[in-house]
């Protein structure tokens, strides 16, 4: 009973094929370092990737390493090193991590791919529609590095994404193309940019379609599912690589509906994650809600890489509007309003917040939101203290009574 | 004891009708065994050392003792607490939540609030008029409010834990203790100390600050009840939030024993339900 036991989630056949794309997204960032070309452009997660791949570059994210790091338990070794040399532990754990984990030059990435380290930039490039923090971590490779940083401003906290927010961001998407150009030696094809927010936006429609699977009950999938199958949509998206692995991803998922599998053994409670994974704890926390016969069906999270306005025949504009649309850049009015549709469409039960002591961007506990949606949807909300990557944040035992007792209530009431 | 003859005469037709409920805490372990009317026959409480599961069976045993119970008469050992997978003779296990809430309601039978102040956490948990949980919240990692941020700011002064009741109760001037966190109220208590406040004084207003630290987490509102070990020993602060709140703050008989006594409830009740 517990935690500590081996995990008892089903494995997807399609899982083989996901190692090989992430193993052939890092050794190709290897490769090109090692020839020095294409060059390599480090970029945020929710970033104008499909810019820097349409021209040319190879892209790196430094929060996949982030999170990679957490799954590892690695960035508990790397997070100190780097509150030492200033990078308060108040701030991102990604952040800490990754800048820990480069000053002491090691990376599970060269045991896990084979690679020779993490990927040396030729330029980064932030967008700050998550958060600042990307933008002093980006800076502080640009130091070391020596190489441009350059990035977009985005809005945050808005009720509503008008057309004066895009143009603002697309402007400033086609203000970072002249560095690019200098940087990477290629001028911008406009045709191949539409390609590529073309394959942008099939991958993304795969990837929400593979999402709402887990609308069926019981559910084919869990949250800890999603949050490891999600790495061709963060890493790879704008590649035909990445449609393919959602297409057969997809016709598994559908196959277990058809044939009624359930992730979770007599699914009774379907519940809704909300903030970030706690990446260390991941395999713990998948077998205790499989013991408690509750599956996490829904994330604002894993949904944060589905963009829907990604058009090849205005790339600028709906790069910039589906960057600026996410989840995390709206005030808590349009968060709550996106939570009640999913917790509809998915039949949720009860709502976890997970409250990152690092990341406020993600934790949508602290404007007293879990109370006011437990109000109006009539289901039970609760909050968990934790953190991403930081597990000195996070106490296992106040986590997994809490869990417990929420579950208690569920079936009491 | 003829425990079948006594369950015959209850006509309950259950073979055994006692009911018992653990609940090992980070500090403390409780055993309570009750009967088919959920009248407590017996407890005892011990630390909670280091062996969950022998300190739970010593605990237990001894429970059962003072109650002249047979482990044989007993249909379920329910466990809970933090220990609450470490009790072997478990049939039932229940998050200390649930037991506080069940315990609570069985003497307060409405809508309540319920304030359970513990070793290492602090719980407010609402119940209906049905007696069911509306909602629940644990404080946060900072041990400030609990049973342990009492103990260490005691070590600090020089006190012993049993005497802090008794030295709050002589206060005759506020002075406030403000911060979240258990190393800051020490350094805070040493400033004050340098100040010449008066012990019992300061005693007082750490009772203040567990209040406060309760209040940050719910407004509390409606009928109070107030559980746990720290009210059962130092029953000032029932006072105290009553003050603050300007409003009557019900204890339950032992609050200390209601997590195990909930924990025993809930066997009792399935076994009814059958
Ligand atoms: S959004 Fe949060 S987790 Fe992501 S980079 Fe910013 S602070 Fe870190």
């Amino acid at each position: 009973m517990g935690l500590g036991q081996s995990s008892d989630r089903r494995e997807f056949s399609a899982t083989k094929k996901l190692k090989q794309v992430m193993a052939q997204h890092f050794q190709e960032l290897d490769q090109a370092v090692k020839r020095g070309s294409p060059k390599v452009a480090w970029c945020t997660s929710v970033g104008p990737a499909e810019l820097l791949r349409a021209m040319g570059f190879l892209v790196y994210f430094p929060e996949n390493h982030g999170a990679v790091l957490g799954a590892s338990r690695k960035a508990m070794d790397y997070i100190p090193v780097a509150n030492a040399l200033g990078y308060s532990p108040d701030i991102c754990s990604y952040l800490t991590s990754d800048v820990g984990a480069y000053l002491r030059r090691e990376t599970p990435l060269v045991q896990t791919y084979g690679i020779s380290g993490v990927p040396k930039p030729d330029v980064l490039v932030y967008n700050t529609n998550q958060c600042r923090d990307v933008q002093d971590w980006f800076h502080f490779y640009g130091r070391e590095f020596k190489v441009p940083v350059i990035g977009i401003t985005s809005p945050r906290g808005v009720e509503e994404v008008t057309e004066a927010h895009v143009k603002d961001v697309a402007r400033q998407m086609e203000g970072l193309v002249p560095t690019l150009e200098q940087v990477s030696g290629t001028k911008l094809d406009m045709d191949r940019l539409r390609h590529v927010v073309g394959l942008s936006r099939r991958c993304s429609d795969l990837w929400k379609e593979v999402l709402e699977t887990a609308s069926a009950v019981p559910s084919p999938w869990t949250f800890f599912d999603h949050t490891i199958h999600m790495g061709p949509a963060v890493v790879a998206r704008g590649t035909q690589e990445a449609v393919d692995y959602y297409e057969i991803l997809l016709k598994e998922l559908q196959e277990r509906v058809k044939n009624g599998v359930a992730a979770v053994e007599e699914e009774r409670h379907r519940l809704y994650w909300e903030g970030m994974p706690i990446w260390g704890k991941l395999r713990d926390l998948a077998n205790l809600f499989m013991r408690l016969h509750s599956c996490i069906v829904a994330s604002t999270y894993c949904n944060s890489w589905i963009f829907t306005d990604f058009d090849p025949d205005d790339p600028f504009h709906s790069m910039a509007k589906a960057y600026t649309n996410i989840f995390i850049c709206h005030a808590e009015g349009w968060k709550e309003d996106y939570i009640e549709r999913i917790v509809n469409q998915f039949q949720i039960d009860g709502i976890l917040f997970h409250d990152a002591k690092t990341c406020p961007n993600n934790s949508n506990s602290r404007y007293s939101m879990p109370q006011r949606l437990q109000k109006r949807l009539g289901i039970p909300c609760l909050v968990i203290h934790g953190d991403l990557n930081d597990l000195r944040c996070y106490s296992e035992e106040q986590a997994v009574t809490n869990i417990e007792a929420f579950v208690e209530q569920l079936e009491e009431n | 004891m003829n425990t079948k003859g006594e369950g015959r005469i209850h006509g309950s037709g259950l073979e055994k009708f006692f009911w018992a409920g653990v609940d090992v805490g980070a500090s403390t372990t409780k055993a309570v065994v009750i009967d088919l009317e959920a009248t407590m026959r017996g407890f005892h409480v011990q630390r909670s050392g280091v062996d969950y599961a022998g300190g739970s069976a010593a605990c237990l045993e001894k429970a059962l003792e003072k109650a002249g119970v047979s482990l044989e008469s007993l249909s379920c050992v329910v466990s809970t607490g933090y220990g609450r997978y470490n009790v072997p003779m478990a049939k039932r296990i229940k998050t200390e939540i649930s037991c506080h809430m069940k315990g609570c309601y069985h003497y307060f039978p409405h809508a309540a609030t319920i304030v359970d102040i513990g070793g290492q956490d602090c719980k407010v948990i609402r119940v209906d008029e049905k007696g069911r949980r509306v909602a629940f919240r644990m404080n946060r990692k900072c041990a400030a409010g609990t049973g342990a941020f009492l103990e260490e700011v005691a070590l600090r002064l020089g006190l012993d834990i049993s005497q802090l009741d008794s030295l709050a109760r002589r206060s005759t001037r506020k002075v406030q203790i403000g911060s979240y966190c258990t190393v800051f109220t020490s350094t805070e208590i040493l400033t004050l100390i340098r100040k010449g406040e008066k012990v019992e004084d300061i005693v007082r207003g750490l009772f203040d600050s567990v209040v406060q630290r309760i209040l940050e987490m719910d407004p509390l509102d409606g009928t109070i009840v107030l559980t746990g070990g720290v009210v059962e020993h130092n029953p000032v602060l029932a006072e105290a939030l009553g003050e603050r709140l300007k409003t009557n703050v019900f204890i339950p008989p032992h609050p200390q024993l209601t997590g195990a006594f909930g924990a025993a409830l809930y066997g009792l009740e399935e076994d009814r339900a059958g």
